[in-house]
């Protein structure tokens, strides 16, 4: 290994008017290495990525690149120099084909003109890499899989000749099949030469993949080492700053009787013919791969979806649509803050009555203060940390955000949460803290429905776990009777597991 | 300095924007008057003939702001004006009275409903195709724009349609806002049109501010899915959103009338323009969930002072296009920076 490593960042601070969001912070890569970069939300890791691409420029501070000063001035510049990202989210233009994606912004299009021929060899060197070699370059992207343009997006990393790769949180939106191949590809990748920075919350992908890790916290860097030589506690507490002893608190609840049934839930495509009791006082937990039918079985409870089949509720039922559901008790917290589950350009306060207006209006006419009251009460109640209610929902952190979110459903009074990954790019203090407040909502009687990818949550949370395959629920025990391993083989169907133990 | 610092925060976080600009576009045209003009920009006289046509496009633009609060457009809105108007001259000819007639009253309360109703079903029908077909209200409204434009020339058989002397109601001619209209004035100086779209104003702020349906039309904007997440009929919502709209707009061709007297459908293009210029100019955003009624009336204040001012510095009709153009370019881009820096800090 050479002495000065591929990749140096030194002393790097950027403030954000009275915000300092990188203080100090330095961190080196080596070619064939992994460095696991790990931090809560908002700890600075994707303004410290922003800076190495560009995006931001440092107040102060030195970026070295195989041994060179380099200073990015923009996302182009810094692909020049063979510092690639592939983002949380995939940047492909989904109407152009994969070759023409992969080519996009390249260099040696000589004059403008593109040499296809030429240029052809490379892009399939580059999806063999990536072990895409039967993919046609010429298809859509917009028609491949998520794993599938994710590992285009690679691809296009490896054609421009990177040396750098960047990966922010590349599992989260994979289905857990495709992660494996992912860090396979990794592997790979490392083992030609490339340096990687990956990022991620957590911690069982940060020891299959990296080799070092680095941790940051409120814009600082507070520990670094080697990831085999380190416990999970001490990441853990060096990502939180206090010693974390209750991953997961849970507050004491009893389930009661059943009050909720659901019988034979159709949906257009997924779910299929779903049945299931729920009772009073419970969290039940739905576990299942991404794309099994876990969002569409929420929404289809929520009324969302049309559905087929029926629910009733003490032996009532319960009409379609939001409304009634609403009305019957039904609250849904969304997947996707970002995009449903809040508006983000209005205010706290608006996002968190806008479900329920009736306690204040008298003929349609809203009384503002008592609505304004009522909404900083339950900000308490979920610790949302604001300047004031008045602030736009879009200036929060992402756990703030989802704070306000269970708030609405609060506001609702509704007694049947459905709550969709409710933990999702969600720090881990946070975390806690949701856990504490869906075992104090179950202790007040309510029933709540958790769906989530991350198994130790549900296992831990839960008092009984369903497993989703293919849109229908085909088991539901007592958390205590599931085990991860359980959890997972049923999920991905008994029937692949021995057609893969067969061959 | 620091002085100055805390009051260019406070002016980029404030909603006023629009007022400062209105004032700062007042005092430029005050200013050129002042040195090389007649000194008249400011008189009463002239703030009077700038009130009336503000108001003609207020009234209409205050319908138009609940579309584009709620993420919609609608480029049919000066057709239907025209379209709702005519209806109203052509209706209004064909009474079997004159004025002069006691019963004439409630005949004409009859052509007003009329009139209201031509407006509403034009929203009504722009608000279920969209709703219907989920095709964007831009396309739509642009077909429909067309067709009203058509039905009012079948209505008006492809001419200007002028009310016949003996069948204008009284008050019809207090919508005039020409020079020697003043004895008919409800409040002196005052153009009663201006009357009218500043109470049509206060109303509309009330219900965006004060009532469930005015919170959802900019949950609805703001974001659709979250708003059905939230429960809100967005359907419904929207397709009473147009219908009032309409409604905005058929009080529009009514001033629009009274004002002039004569109506032809084919002046309705273009003015969707203006209306929707004036929308824009008062803090709304074309992506939804921004927007007042106030803010409007001034756009749509900025729309005429800017046309007014360049007329009285003696700047042809064709220059006066060219400016205001720019200002609702740099108006939209400053805002937009606005928000930027906002987002930033």
């Amino acid at each position: 290994m050479s002495a000065s490593p591929l990749l140096e960042m030194q002393k790097i601070c950027k403030r954000f008017g009275p915000t300092i969001a990188l203080d100090n912070v330095g961190l080196e890569v080596n070619a064939g290495e992994v460095l696991a970069l790990i931090g809560e939300n908002g700890a600075g890791k994707s303004t410290l990525l922003k800076v190495l691409s560009g995006a931001h420029r440092a107040d102060s501070g030195r970026v070295k690149l195989a041994g060179q000063a380099f200073q990015p001035t923009g996302p182009s510049s810094s692909r020049r120099s063979g510092i690639a990202m592939i983002y949380q989210e995939l940047n492909l233009a989904p109407d152009l084909s994969v070759e023409d994606n992969i080519l996009l912004g390249q260099v040696g299009t000589g004059g403008g003109s593109l040499f296809r021929a030429k240029q052809r060899g490379r892009v399939q060197d580059a999806l063999e890499t990536v072990g895409l070699a039967e993919l046609d370059p010429r298809a859509r992207a917009g028609e491949q899989s998520v794993a599938t343009q994710q590992l285009v997006e690679i691809a296009r990393a490896l054609a421009s000749d990177a040396k750098v790769i960047l990966f922010d949180e590349p599992t989260s939106s994979l289905p857990q099949r495709d992660v494996a191949r992912l860090f396979e590809i990794i592997d790979r990748l490392k083992a030609s030469g490339i340096a990687i920075v990956y990022i991620s919350h957590f911690l069982e992908e940060v020891r299959r993949v990296a080799d070092r890790y680095t941790v940051l916290r409120d814009g600082h860097s507070v520990g670094s080492g080697d990831v085999a030589a380190v416990a999970d506690e001490e990441i853990v507490s060096l990502m939180v700053g206090r010693d974390v002893d209750d991953l997961f608190p849970v507050a004491p609840h009893e389930p009661r009787d059943t009050w909720v049934e659901a019988k034979d839930i159709t949906g257009s495509g997924y779910p299929k013919s779903v049945s299931l009791q729920l009772r009073s006082g419970e969290i039940f937990g739905v576990a299942g791969l991404v794309g099994s039918g876990r969002t569409e079985l929420l929404r289809c409870l929520f009324g969302l979806d049309t559905a087929r089949g029926g629910i009733s509720k003490e032996k009532r039922y319960v009409g379609p649509g939001v409304r009634a559901r609403m009305r019957a008790g039904f609250g849904m917290l969304s997947e996707d803050r970002k995009s449903e589950g809040l508006a983000q350009d209005m205010s706290i306060i608006e996002n968190i009555t806008i479900s329920n207006l009736r306690p204040y209006s008298t003929v349609g006419i809203l009384n503002l203060r008592k609505r304004d009251v009522k909404a900083m009460e339950l900000m308490q109640k979920v610790e949302v940390k604001a300047h004031c209610g008045h602030q736009l929902v879009s200036e929060l952190s992402g756990g703030n955000q989802q704070k306000v979110a269970i708030a609405r459903i609060l506001h609702q009074e509704s007694d049947i949460l459905l709550m969709d990954e409710p933990t999702k790019g969600i720090d881990v203090g946070t975390k806690a803290e949701i856990y504490r407040m869906m075992g104090e909502l179950a202790a007040e009687g309510k029933t709540i429905v958790f769906v989530s990818s991350y198994l130790p949550e549900l296992l831990a949370v839960c008092d009984r776990i369903g497993v989703m395959d293919r849109g229908q629920l085909c088991e539901v025990r007592d958390a205590a009777d599931w085990s991860e391993n359980e959890i997972l083989k049923s999920a991905i169907g008994l029937a692949e597991e021995e057609a893969s133990s067969g061959s | 300095m620091n002085q100055f610092a805390k009051f260019f925060s406070w002016l980029s976080r404030s909603q006023a924007g629009p007022f400062f600009a209105l004032v700062a576009i007042v005092l430029f045209f005050a200013c050129v008057d002042f040195i090389q003009g007649s000194g008249t920009f400011l008189s009463m006289n002239n703030i009077r003939i700038m009130m009336g046509p503000a108001a003609l496009i207020a009234i209409p633009a205050l319908g138009m702001t609940m579309i584009i609060i709620s993420g919609g457009i609608d480029l049919s809105a000066g057709t239907a004006l025209t379209l709702s108007g005519t209806v109203m001259a052509v209706t209004l000819n064909a009474l079997p009275m004159t004025s002069d007639e006691p019963k004439f009253g409630s005949y004409v309360l009859g052509v007003l409903m009329l009139t209201v109703l031509v407006g509403s079903v034009c929203g009504l029908i722009n608000s279920a195709i969209i709703s219907l077909s989920k095709v964007v209200p831009f396309i739509i409204t642009l077909g429909t724009m067309s067709i009203f434009l058509g039905i009012g020339q079948i209505v008006s058989s492809q001419a200007t349609v002028t009310v016949g002397r003996d069948y204008r109601p009284g008050w019809l001619e207090m919508g005039y806002t020409g020079p020697v209209a003043e004895k008919y004035y409800l409040i002196p100086y005052i153009p009663t049109n201006a009357i009218l779209a500043i109470v049509l104003a206060i109303l509309l702020t009330a219900v965006l501010r004060y009532t469930v349906f005015g919170r959802n039309i900019y949950a609805i904007g703001s974001n659709e899915s979250t708003a059905r997440l939230c429960g809100i009929n967005v359907t419904r919502t929207v397709l009473c959103v147009y219908c009032l709209a309409g409604v905005f707009v058929a009080i529009g061709g009514v001033a629009a009338l009274a004002n002039s007297k004569t109506m032809n459908p084919i002046e309705g293009q273009g003015k969707e323009l203006e209306i929707i210029a004036a929308v824009v100019l008062g803090g709304g955003s074309l992506t939804g969930g921004r927007g007042s009624a106030i803010g409007t009336v001034i756009g749509a204040m900025i729309f005429v002072v800017i046309s007014n001012g360049c007329t009285m510095w003696g700047i042809s009709s064709t220059y006066t296009h060219i400016v205001i153009g720019c200002v609702i370019i740099v108006a939209v881009v400053l805002d937009q920076l606005r928000r930027r820096s906002l987002a930033a800090t």
